[in-house]
This record gives C-alpha cells, sequence and structure tokens, in this order.
C-alpha cells in the first residue's frame, strides 16, 4: 500500500500523520503553496482523502482528483464533505462515530457547568486578587434544570444519560420521534426551546439544521435560558447570538464551535456568562488515537477490498 | 393616631414578645430576614454599638436557649461559656468545624448544620472541577479570549473521563452525590469514610493513602476534625502521583497547603480544583500561574436555590426545636 496516495488536509493529529506515513504515500496538503497546482500534480497518485471537521473535502477537490476513492474523515460530522458529489462519482465516505460520543458528550456537561457555575469566570476572580474584596455573587444551581436536546442521536443520548444523573427533565427534538425513549419530545425547535432552561446543541449540520437556533429559537428559549453548543458553529446564527448574550437576551452560552473557525466574535470576550473552547469536542489523548486508528483501519480495509468498519457514503 | 391602629401596634408587640427568641452574632448573610421575623425574635448584639458582644451577651443573652450561627463565622468556647441556657446551635454550612463541638458536647448543646440543602450544589462544583481539569476547560477559554486559536493553532489536548478511578474521602450526602454524578461518566469509584458503609457498594479503603495510590482523582467531601486535618499530606499527595488530580470542596485544612502547592509547582501532582483554602481568602500566588490548578472563592454553596433549601431547613430546625420534635439535621456525634 506504500503506493497508495493518500492527502491529509491539515496537521489535525501527528499520531495519525505518522501511520499514515507508514503504510501510505502522504501527501501533506497544508505544506502546498498553491493548493490548485498541488492536487494537479500529484492528482495521478491520491486515491484517498482524510479530512477533519473543518477541512474537508468538497467539491472542488474532488473534481481535481479523479482517482479519488476514498473519503476517510477525522470526524464524525460530514457537513465538509460533498456527500452528494461522492455519490455521484462513486466515492465511499467513512467517518468515526462512537468513538467521540463519550468526549463530546462529557465536553457539552463541561460546558454546562462552567457556564451556570461560572467556573472560568471565579477562577479569574480569584487570580486578580479580587476575593479579598468580598465574596463572588450567587451563582445558579444545575442539578435540576430542565435539558432540551437538539438531536437524540448518539450524542444526544450520551448527554442525557449524563444529564439525568444530576436529576434533570429531559426533553427533544428530532427528525423524528423515538420510540425507545421516555425523555419528552418536541416537534419543532422552537417549543423545545421554549420548554427548557438549558439548550443544547447535538445534532448533525444539514441543510436543515443550518441555523436551526435562531432569533426566534433564542427569544423562546428567553433571558434565563442557556445554549450550549457542541454541534457545529452554523447550526446557530451567530451574530444573533451575541447580540442576544450581548444584550442580556440570553443567560449564557457554552460554545465549542464557531461558524467560521478559528475566528471567534470579539464582543463575546468580556463577558462572564459565556465559555469558550476552540473545538475541541473529541480532543482527548485517547479518543484522538481511536479517532485515527478507525481512520486508518478504513483506508486499509478499503484498500484490501474488505467491508468498511464506519461507512457513511 | 386611632385607638385600633394603636391598638393593632400593641398586639403586634406582643405577638413579637412571644415569638421565640434566637441569637444571631453576626448579620444574616443569605437567607432572607422577612420569613424568619415572622417566626422568631433576633436578638442582634452588633446593634448594641455601646456595648461588646461578650457585654451584650452577658446583659441580655442569659436566657437564650437557640443560636443561629452565622456562615463559618466561628462560634468558640467563650462564647458558648457566656450562654448559660444554650441548648441549641442551628448552622447554617455543611460543614460545623468552626463551632467547638467539645464544647457543646460537654453542655449538650445540639447543634444542627446544613443538612442535604447544599449537597447537589456543592456535587455538581466537585464535578464541574473534574470536567473542567480533564478537558482543560478554563485553561482553553483563557487561550481563545486571548486571540490565540487563529495564531497558535488548536490547544493541546485533554484527557478522557470514562474509565477514570475516583477516589471520594468522605461518602456522605455530598460525596454519595458525586459518586451518583461521575458513574454516569463512565468512572469508577471507591471511597474512604470513617467507617465502611454496608449499604454502598463501591469498594472501601480504611485509609486515604491506600485510595490515593488507587486512584486517578482525589475528591475531598469530608468533614473536618482533629483526625482529618491535614490528612492530605506529603504521602498523599506522593501516592496520589504526577498524572493524579485533588478536587478539595471539604476545608482547606484538610490538605497541607504548603506541600500541595510545592507537588503542583514542581509537577509532582497532575493538577488541582480548589473551592477551600488553609486561610481564606488568602490563595498562595504561586497557584495563579498555573493552567493545570482551578481556583475558586469558596462558593460551592452560593445559589440561589440552595439558600432557599437552606432557609426551609434553618426555620424548620428552629421549630422542631421550640416545640421539642426531632432535629432535621442534627450534627451526630461519633
Amino acid at each position: 500500500m506504500e503506493t497508495v496516495g493518500v492527502l491529509m488536509t491539515k496537521p489535525f493529529s501527528a499520531y495519525l500523520e505518522e501511520e499514515l506515513d507508514k503504510r501510505f504515500k502522504l501527501f501533506r496538503f497544508w505544506e502546498s503553496s498553491n493548493r490548485k497546482e498541488f492536487l494537479k500534480e500529484n492528482s495521478h497518485l491520491i486515491r484517498a482523502v482524510v479530512g477533519n471537521a473543518t477541512a474537508g473535502c468538497d467539491a472542488e477537490m474532488i473534481g481535481l482528483l479523479p482517482k479519488l476513492e476514498i473519503v476517510s474523515n477525522f470526524s464524525v460530522g460530514l457537513d465538509k464533505v460533498d456527500l452528494v458529489k461522492c455519490k455521484e462519482r462513486g466515492i465511499r465516505v467513512t467517518n468515526t462515530p462512537d468513538v467521540l460520543t463519550d468526549d463530546v458528550a462529557d465536553l457539552a456537561l463541561a460546558l454546562i457547568l462552567a457556564v451556570l457555575r461560572r467556573i472560568c469566570a471565579c477562577d479569574r476572580y480569584v487570580t486578580s486578587g479580587s476575593w479579598i474584596n468580598g465574596n463572588f455573587k450567587l451563582t445558579t444551581k444545575f442539578s435540576g434544570k430542565s435539558v432540551g436536546i437538539l438531536g437524540l442521536g448518539r450524542i444526544g443520548s450520551a448527554i442525557a444519560k449524563r444529564a439525568n444523573a444530576f436529576g434533570c427533565p429531559i426533553s427533544y427534538y428530532s427528525r423524528s420521534e423515538k420510540s425507545n425513549t421516555d425523555y419528552k419530545y418536541y416537534p419543532s425547535a422552537v417549543e423545545l426551546a421554549a420548554n427548557c432552561e438549558i439548550l443544547v446543541i447535538a445534532c448533525a449540520l444539514t441543510e436543515e439544521t443550518h441555523h436551526i437556533v435562531n432569533r426566534e429559537v433564542i427569544d423562546a428559549l428567553g433571558p434565563q435560558g442557556i445554549i450550549i453548543n457542541i454541534g457545529r458553529g452554523s447550526h446557530i446564527d451567530e451574530p444573533e447570538l451575541v447580540s442576544a448574550l450581548v444584550e442580556g437576551r440570553l443567560a449564557g452560552a457554552g460554545l465549542d464551535v464557531f461558524e467560521n473557525e478559528p475566528q471567534v466574535p470579539e464582543q463575546l470576550f468580556g463577558l462572564d456568562n459565556v465559555v469558550l473552547l476552540s473545538h475541541v469536542g473529541s480532543d482527548t489523548v485517547e479518543t484522538c488515537k481511536e479517532m485515527a486508528d478507525l481512520v486508518i483501519a478504513n483506508l486499509e480495509a478499503h484498500f484490501l477490498n474488505k467491508p468498511l468498519l464506519t461507512p457513511a457514503v | 393616631m386611632a385607638s385600633s391602629a394603636v391598638e393593632k401596634m400593641g398586639t403586634e408587640q406582643q405577638k413579637e414578645e412571644e415569638l421565640p427568641v434566637v441569637l444571631l452574632l453576626h448579620p444574616l448573610l443569605f437567607l432572607t430576614k422577612g420569613e424568619l421575623l415572622k417566626k422568631f425574635r433576633f436578638l442582634m448584639p452588633w446593634e448594641a454599638k455601646s456595648m461588646s458582644t461578650h457585654e451584650f451577651l452577658t446583659t441580655h443573652a442569659q436566657s437564650v436557649r437557640a443560636l443561629l450561627s452565622v456562615g463559618i463565622f466561628p462560634v468558640d468556647s467563650e462564647t458558648i461559656r457566656s450562654l448559660p441556657s444554650l441548648q441549641c446551635i442551628v448552622g447554617t454550612s455543611a460543614g460545623v468545624d468552626h463551632i467547638d463541638l467539645a464544647e457543646c458536647r460537654r453542655r449538650g448543646i445540639s447543634v444542627t448544620n446544613a443538612g442535604t440543602a447544599f449537597s447537589e450544589d456543592v456535587a455538581d462544583l466537585a464535578v464541574g472541577f473534574f470536567l473542567d481539569l480533564l478537558r482543560r476547560v478554563s485553561s482553553t477559554d483563557r487561550y481563545v479570549r486571548r486571540g490565540l486559536w487563529p495564531l497558535n493553532g488548536d490547544y493541546p489536548l485533554g484527557f478522557k473521563l470514562g474509565g477514570k478511578r475516583v477516589g471520594i474521602v468522605g461518602l456522605g450526602s455530598i460525596g454519595s452525590e458525586i459518586a451518583k454524578r461521575l458513574e454516569a461518566f463512565g468512572c469508577s469509584i471507591s471511597y474512604n469514610s470513617r467507617r465502611k458503609k454496608p449499604s454502598v457498594s463501591f469498594p472501601y479503603y480504611s485509609n486515604v493513602y491506600d485510595l490515593a495510590a488507587d486512584s486517578d482523582v482525589l475528591i475531598l467531601s469530608c468533614a473536618l476534625t482533629e483526625e482529618t486535618f491535614h490528612m492530605v499530606n506529603k504521602d498523599v499527595l506522593s501516592a496520589l502521583g504526577k498524572e493524579g488530580i485533588i478536587i478539595n470542596v471539604g476545608r482547606g485544612a484538610l490538605i497541607d497547603e504548603k506541600e500541595l502547592v510545592r507537588c503542583l509547582v514542581q509537577g509532582e501532582i497532575g493538577g488541582a480544583g480548589l473551592d477551600v483554602f488553609e486561610k481564606e481568602p488568602d490563595v498562595p500566588k504561586e497557584l495563579f500561574a498555573l493552567d493545570n490548578v482551578i481556583l475558586s472563592p469558596h462558593r460551592a454553596v452560593l445559589t440561589p436555590e440552595s439558600f432557599d433549601a437552606l432557609q426551609e431547613l434553618v426555620i424548620g430546625n428552629l421549630e422542631a426545636f421550640f416545640s421539642n420534635k426531632p432535629l432535621l439535621s442534627p450534627v451526630k456525634d461519633e
């Protein structure tokens, strides 16, 4: 397989890079100064693309790689891979579901607690020497608050399981109602938002869910409401979110993703009721290794004509 | 004034004088006076500007039977001795190490604490610290706010929670709530307590050292007593090890703070989440710059919900005491 050309879009995992290098002929897309030229020059060799949540494989790239057979993505979300084009061309696509479910769910809870209990703000309070001058203000209890989950898939369910341990009533909105759960279903994002205190976005990004959290949903959630986004930045109408937070029409937000990563709206930097992360949903040593192993396993399976482990297309 | 108004005032005054008397040594911090004033009459020494507290107590509080302890302001033996009729101290905190329990025992004075009013909030904060430390939440948030994400790329990876071995010191009300939550994250739970709990299936360790040696994270949620003072010492920290994390939502003095700071600064333990310190509000400045330390100004219980629950409990305990019924949250003498 050393002659099989694999294009890695960005240096998102040193371990994966090493392992790809050992097994295949690795092309490091980020090292090219002229992307189009790079692809054209190597298009006769590149048979696989390894992308991630932010740098996938779009129509243009697919168009420039006539020998492309498989996109093995280092992510579970595939919004950055042109799935329609892949289907047309008969290109297989794999992702990394399940191995990262727990980490992403853990992070959702971490954000909820950090926002509601002002963990980051309190740390700043102490390190700025303010404690000498008096107690921090009251924060808000998490246990028992109602949690509304947008998307009750693997990650949404894992979030629900954890929130349950805190005594939180769970409700959700999904493309269709799920029969095997006791959680309360709402037929729209607005109704879900109107009936919960903490809204967690845990669905896939598609045309339908683009800006699913808009002004209407934010208004329905209300000034005591909190939004937690561990999905994709484009799930939320970001300018609307920012003005709601700045104007106090939302009680807070925990955001791991943004519309234009790594750009984060600077108006949020001064707010104590938001927590801002750099898309770290599955960024643990353990899970990154598992994700990398799965990417490799899918590639090897494909080139050995064996069944793919986690095919999406 | 119309005679009915005077009569009414007279009745109200009389009603007030019939209310049971409770001594306060400090203005209320978080409880709301309204409800309490309807049911009890408070003696407030600080309002008698011409007298010292001691003078006030010896002059006006000799027949006082109940004291409402505010926050963790000390209720020492001298104070207790100046109150010959005292039979009950109603606490408003989870820990009662600020009250001279030995003196209370000698005099047969019952003491109540916050019972379970705060347990969920404290447990939530302990879990929040654990998540923050393993997933680098506060440090990543700082990184993003400083505009470093576009410049320097991704922040270092964190660590998975699932499978981590959690050692809880003190499996009381708070410790049990912590255990319940962390199980949902796939952590395994063990504990150390004064005595093994027969109804609990988690593995029991008879001493903190052994528990630390077998844990990835040590969470302190026990009372501060003579036995537990500095229970987390150099040996225990060493047993916890370079990747181990310690979380303290109990009392600062459960840990040898100097030793803890040294271990953190020299990288001998993996990180710490601290809501309490030996000399609050002084926090060792060497900790401020450490990315693997979360600091919090002793506010695990500072939520309106906890104080609503506390209010109910305090009123319940006082009413029970004054009607000779069993107290709701007595501190057990063990």
